[in-house]
């Protein structure tokens, strides 16, 4: 049991982005990565969930025994794969509560129906503990949604889904210190032995909410070093700049040498 | 069980497309034969034994049509594709239509089992009229409103029973040359519904009108006719399917709604033509003072649809609306819109169109608001609202308002939102199936429209949705 993900090379119009992924997430471990900008991380976190841009080149992904790669994005997702986006997009006309109705639906054998009191107390117990106001549940999803609220829906749903396993790209961004303790409470609530996180962050501070097992590094498509929580902290001392000089990075991405975190 | 149960476990028009698309091989006793002149009307006219009033009228509308340009310039250069000497303009078993389903001919019978119409009947409908290509096989009310002097019969019957309501009205809201489809239908007209509601009677359940095309290269021309007298209520609902075909099938009607003083009526189209039909039809009710009328359009899938249902506003506060949704899959246009002609002070009139583009899909709204200068206390609210699913679709918005004068009030909101690939990722990434998700988009952005139709017509209109959206993915 495990999200494994082994030798993963993938492209984006002809650009080798990913070169050589290898990493395994098992049910409660939480693991963090790091890495400077157009390092790749979303890169990951979309070519796990099948977004159609992204091909892949070579390596593997197996979800509990299960490949994934040849799979649609909805069945992985059925199959336990939630990634929380960077940069959530607006979905009009949609309101969240009809929204995570037909996702949970959508969960359900064949012929089973949800119960609509059931899924209204746990969307409301989960609104309330993300401190969102419930009447949200009527708005269309994301729609003029601030930065933040934007963050606090995607925890939300995911809460609402209870995922195997959770991809969090950059969920810290964009929230002030009050919506960072919120989110990073949502995100522990779902820890356990059942479920497995991976967390793409550029900050120290919601790795002080959520301590993750492992800490890894990616630069230009790559995991270049792998540790414990105090990797992360070494970082923010000490920055990329030393990882870069020694793995390179401006073959990958023009803006990838700017991109220290802070 | 309640009757709203029962209604929203029952398809009502059955326009699933796939149920749809069957056909059975009939031997027609009446058949006018591929093209159009001068003979094809005089055999329409002996086939169903007109007046010769009714000939004469039909040869002007042919003259008119064969004169009339097609609006290739302003509409779709589809139109050009239609080749109106294949089409067949007559066909029919009989000119009689069953008063029970034991006295309809077998195929036709089994055709309307299929499409669910009996089952319908029985459980909500207060009148069903079942056509067959040319004309009605089935027709029947219930008996209550028979007594109640309500008429609900063919336009043959209507006019050779009850002459002089029919002549009163026939052709005077849309006159033979108000457009060439609307000549075309004028000179070749066979079936449609002829209605009279008296005075004061309210219809609490709907009438049904099912126009089913069977025969390829065919065209079906039914007129519709239905007068509400004063303070009277009714709401009348038509359903069309036809098999799809390789060659072209012309629907062209025509519906022509009297509402007299203080009358509402309430018209209800959801239809889900195959790809291959040319839905080419006029529509327009003359309201009265105090009256109401309101066109709920759905058109859903035809090669081309051109269609602008329009209340002619004649008496002083009376009430007009056209709440449309429109959606184009691959290769479909649908060119829809709505015309309000103010011709009375404190006359109002709302119109909501909402179009849905997918692929290379296309859809445009064409308006039309009249206010002349001298009427007071006016008002329209138009707003169109159009969804593009994915980059290749187009919408073109054509609103045309008139208001003269400053006494009356006009509002006006256009919006295009889009749902992008990355938006049906997002969606699939939460576990919904790619049609599933471009089906919560579209339900999405009509419900709020879809919330002012009657209950039972909403649960149909969204699992035609489901259905298109199914077939879009492929
Ligand atoms: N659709 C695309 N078209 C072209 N290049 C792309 C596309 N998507 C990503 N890239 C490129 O791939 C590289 C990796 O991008 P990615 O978004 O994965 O970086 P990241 O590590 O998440 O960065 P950040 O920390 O800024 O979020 C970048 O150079 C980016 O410009
Ligand atoms: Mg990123």
């Amino acid at each position: 049991m495990s999200l494994q993900i082994c030798d993963l090379h993938a492209r984006i119009v002809e650009r080798a982005i990913l070169r050589g992924i290898s990493l395994e997430i098992r049910p409660g471990e939480t693991h963090a990565i790091m890495g400077p900008n157009g390092s790749g991380k979303s890169t990951l976190s979309k070519v796990l969930a099948g977004h159609p841009d992204y091909e892949v080149t070579q390596g593997s992904v197996v979800l509990d025994g299960v490949s994934l790669l040849e799979r649609e994005p909805d069945e992985r997702a059925r199959m336990g794969l939630f990634l929380a986006f960077q940069y959530p997009c607006e979905i009009p006309g949609v309101s969240i509560a009809n929204f995570l109705r037909a996702a949970t639906q959508a969960r359900l054998p064949e012929g089973e129906s949800l119960s609509v009191t059931d899924f209204y107390q746990k969307l409301y117990h989960e609104m309330d503990a993300l401190g969102m106001q419930r009447t949200f549940s009527s708005r269309p999803l994301n729609s003029g949604f601030s930065g933040g609220e934007k963050k606090r829906a995607e925890i939300l749903q995911m809460a609402m889904l209870q995922p195997r396993y959770a991809v969090l790209d950059e969920t810290d961004s964009g929230l002030d210190i009050d919506a960072l303790k919120v989110v990073a409470g949502g995100v522990n609530r779902l820890r356990g032995p059942e479920a497995g996180l991976l967390i793409i962050t550029h900050y120290q501070r919601l790795l002080d909410y959520i301590s993750p097992d492992f800490v890894h590094v990616m630069v230009a498509g790559r995991i270049v070093q792998s540790g414990g929580p105090e990797l992360a902290l070494e970082l923010e001392k000490r920055g990329y700049g030393f990882l870069e000089e020694r793995y390179g990075s401006s073959e990958v991405s023009p803006l990838a040498g700017a991109g220290t975190p802070g | 069980m309640t009757e709203q149960q029962a209604i929203a476990g029952t398809d009502l028009l059955q326009l699933d497309r796939g149920v749809g698309d069957f056909h059975y091989k009939m031997e027609y006793a009446y058949d006018a034969g591929a093209g159009l002149s001068e003979q094809t009307i005089d055999y329409i006219c002996e086939a169903k034994n007109d007046p010769e009033w009714l000939r004469d009228f039909r040869k002007r509308a042919l003259a008119t049509f064969l004169r009339e340009p097609l609006p290739t310039h302003w509409a779709s250069k589809q139109l050009a594709e239609l080749d109106f000497s294949q089409i067949r303009y007559y066909l029919a078993h009989g000119q009689k239509a069953g008063r029970t389903w034991e006295d309809v001919p077998e195929e036709m019978k089994r055709t309307f089992e299929r499409l669910g119409v009996p089952e319908q009947e029985r459980k909500f409908l207060a009148g069903v009229e079942a056509q067959f290509d040319s004309e009605a096989a089935y027709s029947n009310m219930k008996e209550a409103l028979r007594d109640q002097g309500v008429i609900f019969v063919g336009s043959t019957e209507g006019l050779h029973k009850h002459p002089e309501i029919f002549r009163k009205w026939f052709g005077k809201v849309i006159p033979t040359g108000d457009n060439k489809f609307a000549a075309l239908n004028s000179a070749v007209f066979s079936g449609g519904s002829f209605i009279y509601i008296p005075p004061g009677v309210k219809l609490s359940h709907p009438l049904q009108a099912y126009f089913r095309i069977n025969a390829e290269s065919f065209g079906q021309f039914e007129r519709t006719l239905i007068i509400a007298d004063e303070g009277s209520e009714v709401t009348y609902m038509e359903g069309c399917t036809a098999p799809r075909f390789d060659t072209a099938t012309l629907h062209s009607a025509v519906v022509e709604l009297v509402a007299l003083p203080g009358a509402k009526i309430q018209y209800i189209t959801v239809q889900n033509w195959s790809p291959n039909v040319f839905n080419l039809v006029t529509k327009r009710g003359m309201a009265m003072e105090n009256s109401e009328i309101r066109w709920i359009d759905c058109n859903i899938g035809s090669r081309l649809t051109m269609k602008y249902p329009a209340v002619i506003l004649r008496g002083r506060k009376a009430r007009g609306e056209v709440l449309s949704i429109a959606l184009a899959n691959n290769g479909q246009h649908q060119d829809t819109g709505a015309k309000m002609i103010h011709l009375a002070d404190e006359t109002t009139s709302n119109i909501i169109a909402k179009s849905i583009s997918i692929g290379e899909g296309r859809s445009s709204y064409r308006g039309l608001v009249k206010i002349p200068n001298h009427l007071k206390g006016c008002r329209n609210n138009t707003e169109c609202d159009a969804l593009l699913i994915n980059t290749s679709s187009r919408t073109d918005t054509y609103p045309a308002i008139t208001l003269r004068g400053n006494r009356s009030s006009v509002q006006h909101e256009a919006s295009v939102s889009k749902i992008s690939a990355e938006q049906i990722f997002y969606m699939q990434q939460r576990g919904l199936p790619e049609a599933e998700a471009m089906s919560l988009s579209v339900n999405g952005f009509v419900n709020d429209l879809v919330r002012e139709f009657p209950m039972e017509y909403s649960v149909e209109l969204k699992r035609l949705i489901d259905l298109e959206m199914e077939g879009s993915v492929g």
